[in-house]
């Protein structure tokens, strides 16, 4: 059923595409975000794609990762939090108060800056998603926990293991699982927030690698800390500065062209 | 210019080693204090009391005639003391924990609710017999039964319970609900998949302090009014009954010099009792620790 939508909307989203027309997922208007009295976001503006890899760089406390929490508002966890304007996720207004928070998440995937596997076994972290939604059966489960890890590029580092703890693997394996307990749950798109800041240099460049075979199939949003990285691995970047969107466009331009004085300072490590 | 005279260091530094000496000294002079005053204490009750213990003395119920009195009465009554006071106690407190950590909103209130619980452990046990007597016993008519000491007993460990739930809820690390919550996970399945097997081994060795603090306290019990000799089982939890502690302080203020024995075999028996209590809440640790 969900493999039948999935399929239909890669249909239209392949003519459109053809026509050079992109789809986008999330629409951001005129999104303000305060925690208490800060101001942490000033109207951003912002129209993500679908299958692409939207980078958001920025210095530290810029709003960048509040920015990808409050797509899927895990923002609002931090009590003092007030937000107007409005998100539009595939043309529904995520604030909207028949927007089940829950329906959202299970659309929309979040992996985390620490790896965070939950102190169970391998399978039963991926397996954690699909249960909460009510999938029971071994089989099927299973198949999904194969075809996450699979996805994640882990299965060959883990099949034999998948009943030891999830903390018995390393940090770079862990975060991968978090990748494909992210998976799991057959998600739409995925909200990274500098997924591999606590990863070693071979660690990170799998998840990199990772990264771009995953936009085939999801839209990736993904907050980093490394330039070189959004270099690497995006197709739009998004420069943040003091909670203001500066700069938005295909990450080449913004790299070998930024029509921004800041944008050009931070990217070429004059401050940041 | 260096702002640490190296010669001056050396020249202090006898000074700095003596004092070391000395603080370790005292600390396990403190500790060997503490030790040797359980050590004279478990050697006379031992000493006094072995003699008495046998199959009888836990068969018996209580007499007139030292060499006659058991304590069948006081062990089953304070089995059946545990079996009201630890499930009331572990729900409630928990439940409240798991309210004040995961739903409740941190505002002022709450953070004077959360003030209060914690001065609550410290009220004296008398108080709790008196709200005991007052509620239980009187405004509910439960009489000195069972079911009124167990809820006067869950109130006096509730506090206890509920503080150290808290510790455990808090301690389990935010990743891991930002995780649950991050894949669509309410609320209610976070805290039963995530949050509650992580904070399990402190949930429940604090649980098992709080229960073995209610099996030895005696003054709730006293105020209750409840009964010292009785010669036959409670049937229910409305029966009345009695328990180990005050079972022990009857004995021990007789007049007959015979008594003391009994009452120190009584002592015995509820050392072993907390004992095996305590060392579940070690194995249970032990068991479930988990590391992040």
């Amino acid at each position: 059923m969900t493999m039948t939508i999935k399929a239909e909307k890669k249909k239209s989203a392949t003519k459109l595409q053809e026509q050079g027309i992109k789809v986008p997922v999330y629409q951001t208007k005129e999104l303000n975000l305060w925690y208490g009295e800060k101001h942490a976001l000033k109207n951003i503006d912002l129209d993500i794609n679908e299958n692409e890899v939207t980078a958001i760089i920025g210095p530290s406390g810029c709003g960048k990762s509040t920015y990808i929490k409050t797509l899927n508002r895990m923002v609002e966890l931090v009590p003092s939090v007030k937000t107007s304007g409005e998100i539009l996720y595939r043309d529904r207004n995520i604030f909207s108060s028949d927007y089940q928070v829950e329906e959202l998440r299970t659309r929309v995937g979040m992996v985390f800056q620490k790896p965070n596997p939950f102190p169970k076994s391998i399978y039963d972290n991926i397996a954690y998603g699909p249960r909460i939604h009510g999938i029971k059966n071994k089989k099927i489960l299973d198949e999904i926990v194969e075809k996450s890890l699979r996805g994640a590029a882990i299965w060959d580092e883990v099949k034999d293991r998948l009943n030891e703890n999830a903390y018995s693997i390393s940090g770079g394996q862990q975060q991968r699982i978090c990748i494909a307990r992210a998976l799991a749950i057959e998600p739409d798109v995925i909200l990274m927030d500098e997924p591999t800041s606590a990863l070693d240099p071979i660690s990170t460049l799998k998840v990199e690698e990772l990264v771009q075979e995953l936009k085939e199939d999801y839209s990736i949003i993904i907050v980093t800390h490394n330039m070189q990285q959004a270099a690497r691995i995006s197709d739009k970047t998004a420069f943040f500065l003091n909670g203001e969107v500066i700069e938005f466009d295909e990450t080449d331009a913004i790299f070998s062209n930024p029509s921004d004085k800041r944008t050009e300072d931070y990217i070429s490590g004059r401050f940041g | 210019m260096r702002y640490i005279e190296h010669e001056q260091v050396v020249k202090r530094m006898n000074g700095r080693l003596v004092a070391n000496v000395i603080f370790k000294g005292i600390f396990l002079a403190a500790t060997l204090l503490a030790i040797l005053a359980l050590v004279l204490l478990a050697y006379r009750i031992i000493t006094q009391g072995a003699g008495h213990l046998s199959l009888d003395f836990l068969s018996n119920f209580s007499s007139r005639f030292p060499e006659k009195a058991g304590i069948k009465a006081a062990l089953i009554g304070s089995l059946w003391l545990m079996a009201v006071v630890a499930p009331t106690s572990i729900i409630l407190g928990v439940g409240s924990a798991i309210y004040l950590e995961e739903y409740a909103k941190k505002n002022k209130i709450t953070s004077f609710i959360r003030i209060n619980i914690a001065n609550l452990a410290g009220v004296p046990s008398i108080v709790f017999g008196l709200l005991g007597l007052t509620i239980f016993v009187r405004a509910f008519a439960l009489g000195n039964s069972i079911l009124a000491a167990g809820f006067t007993m869950s109130l006096l460990i509730l506090p206890v319970i509920i503080v150290a739930a808290q510790e455990a809820i808090r301690s389990v690390p935010g990743e891991l609900r930002e995780a649950s919550l991050g894949m669509g996970a309410t609320k209610w399945q976070t805290i039963v998949k995530i949050i509650l097997p992580a904070a399990i081994p402190g949930i429940l060795t604090g649980s098992i302090l709080a229960l073995s603090r209610a099996i030895g306290e005696t003054a709730p019990l006293i105020v209750i009014g409840v009964p010292v000799i009785i010669q036959f089982l409670p049937a229910g939890v409305l029966d009345t009954f009695t328990a180990l502690p005050i079972q022990i302080f009857d004995w021990a203020s007789r007049p007959q010099q015979e008594f003391q024995t009994v009452a120190a075999a009584g002592i015995i028996v509820l050392m072993i009792f907390l004992l095996l209590m305590n060392s579940v809440a070690v194995i249970i640790r032990n068991k479930f620790q988990k590391r992040y």
